[in-house]
């Protein structure tokens, strides 16, 4: 038996299509998803994450903790409220989950997690906690709604509180408040603006009709993972898992090596793996007519390789991917769609920020 | 409740057919299959003046969820494709019965078209699925 969000039944309301998503009865889309997809690239939409896990961690020494959990370094977060995207690394250097954490005090750091890796990740982070004398505790009484686009801040503000405004005015990206009973955040999947809400599980469907209200339109997943793609963002299980070092996953620049002695989960393993050479991952574009997906072949010179993700961008009107490719991989491949071998560009994986192609 | 015109004849593989006379039948997919698809993106059509047999794949639905073939429901010549769909293959979504029609293919032999579905028989076929 699926799990439902809060929002359940304001997505039946709304005409989803629900699809079984890693054990949770999520919308898909509720008639278009490319129509959904435009509509967070020019206007505002908004996405139900409430299956998504929020963990705080609670203690004096939870930042010395989470310096050696993540392969990304807190020690950056230096302002109350600041946010970083991190690998939670194996022994191997292999992805336990990517996620983001929020220095609030302290002695109190906020983690939101994948849901599909909840079970594995509470496992490990409980594990290591436990020698810095970290509390664990999960909030699952809080839905979460992603409200995002270029008029999603100005269509929230208009049902926040005075004191609410002012907690989020000019707030910058990657940040997190709590402002009255919502946690405020400027993150988001999408590639575009927009904040990323936390809400008591009670208030959570008004809080829902009230932005359809002010104009937010609802977008399922399959939006949500076309605006990822353009954007460039990976999608954990798909483009990295486990078996792949953050290194061949466009995620380098979520290491920090500096300082050389500290020591995080994963470290010898990724500086062996630095050393050695890894794949890469890549941006595909392909302007002829067709779908890139996932599992294809990407025949290169000198090698193979795979597509990780790969769909229709509604945004450049063409087909996106990103592929998992030898190192020496240069500017140009070719993919194996159906059996016939299709010249494609390769480039950065980051095809759209803001409402713009950047390919 | 998926639409089902009960003046067409339909193939399991989600094909459906409409008489034009003359042994032409202008073929299209159902409201069903473009529901399962979801949002067309790019539809690959055969040439005019193809020969198909029956069961051949002759087009192909790109939709934002996968590649489908489309079968040639009967045998025969193809005689026109519906252009309109390299621009607009939504059509296909939003009027998969009317603007959102394929090609019209000339029967080569009409006992294929008699053995096809009826509305009821492909109502059952995918209340079965």
């Amino acid at each position: 038996m699926a799990q439902q969000t809060v929002l359940y039944a304001k997505h039946l309301e709304a005409g989803a299509k629900v699809v079984d998503f890693h054990g949770w009865d999520m919308p898909l889309h509720y008639g278009s998803q490319i129509e959904e997809h435009h509509v967070v690239r020019q206007d505002a939409g908004m996405f139900d994450v409430s299956h998504m896990t929020i963990v705080d961690l609670k203690g004096a020494r939870t930042r010395e903790f989470l310096r050696y959990l993540l392969a990304n370094d807190v020690a950056k977060l230096t302002v109350s409220g600041k946010a970083l995207y991190s690998g939670m690394l194996n022994e191997a250097g292999g992805v336990i989950d990517d996620l983001i954490v929020y220095f609030l005090t302290e002695d109190f750091f906020r983690l939101v997690v994948n849901s599909a890796t909840r079970e594995k990740d509470l496992a490990w982070i409980n594990q290591h906690a436990t020698a810095f004398d970290v509390s664990v505790t999960e909030r699952p009484e809080f839905a979460m709604i992603a409200v995002q686009g270029p008029n999603a801040k100005a269509k929230v503000a208009t049902i926040l509180s005075a004191e609410q405004q002012a907690a989020v005015a000019g707030m910058k990206p990657f940040f997190g408040v709590q402002a009255g009973d919502l946690f405020i955040a400027t993150t988001g999947y999408t590639g575009e603006d927009g904040y990323e809400i936390s809400v008591p599980e009670a208030q959570a469907a008004d809080f829902w009709q009230q932005l359809l209200d002010a104009g937010v339109k609802p977008a399922g997943l399959g939006a949500r993972d076309t605006l990822r793609l353009e954007a460039g963002m990976n999608l954990y299980g798909q483009d990295m898992d486990e078996t792949v070092s953050p290194l061949a996953a466009n995620m380098g620049w979520t290491i920090v090596w500096e300082p050389s002695d500290r020591n995080f989960i994963g470290r010898a393993a990724l500086e062996q793996q630095k050393a050695a050479g890894t794949t890469k991952l890549v941006g595909l574009v392909m302007e002829q007519k067709g779908v890139l997906r996932h599992g294809q072949r990407v025949v290169v010179a000198g090698g193979e390789g795979e597509i990780t993700s790969g769909t229709f961008s509604p945004t450049l009107g063409y087909s996106i991917a990103m592929a998992r490719v030898p190192a020496s991989t240069g500017d140009s491949a070719e993919v194996d769609i159906r059996g016939k071998l299709v010249p494609v560009k390769v480039v950065k994986p980051s095809f759209v920020r803001m409402g713009k192609k950047v390919v | 409740m998926s639409n089902i015109p009960t003046e067409l004849k339909y193939a399991s593989s989600h094909e459906w057919l409409r008489s034009e006379g003359d042994g032409v039948y202008t073929v299209g997919i159902t409201e069903h299959a473009q529901d399962l698809l979801g949002d067309m993106v790019f539809v690959e059509l055969p040439d005019v003046g193809d020969t198909v047999a029956q069961g051949d794949d002759v087009a192909v639905a790109e939709s934002v969820k996968a590649a489908s073939d489309i079968y040639a429901p009967i045998a025969g010549e193809i005689l026109a494709v519906n252009d309109a769909l390299t621009d607009s293959p939504e059509l296909v979504n939003s009027e998969p019965y009317t603007g959102g029609w394929m090609f019209k293919i000339k029967a080569s032999d009409e006992s294929e078209v008699a053995a096809l579905l009826d509305a009821a028989g492909y109502k059952s076929a995918i209340d079965e699925e």
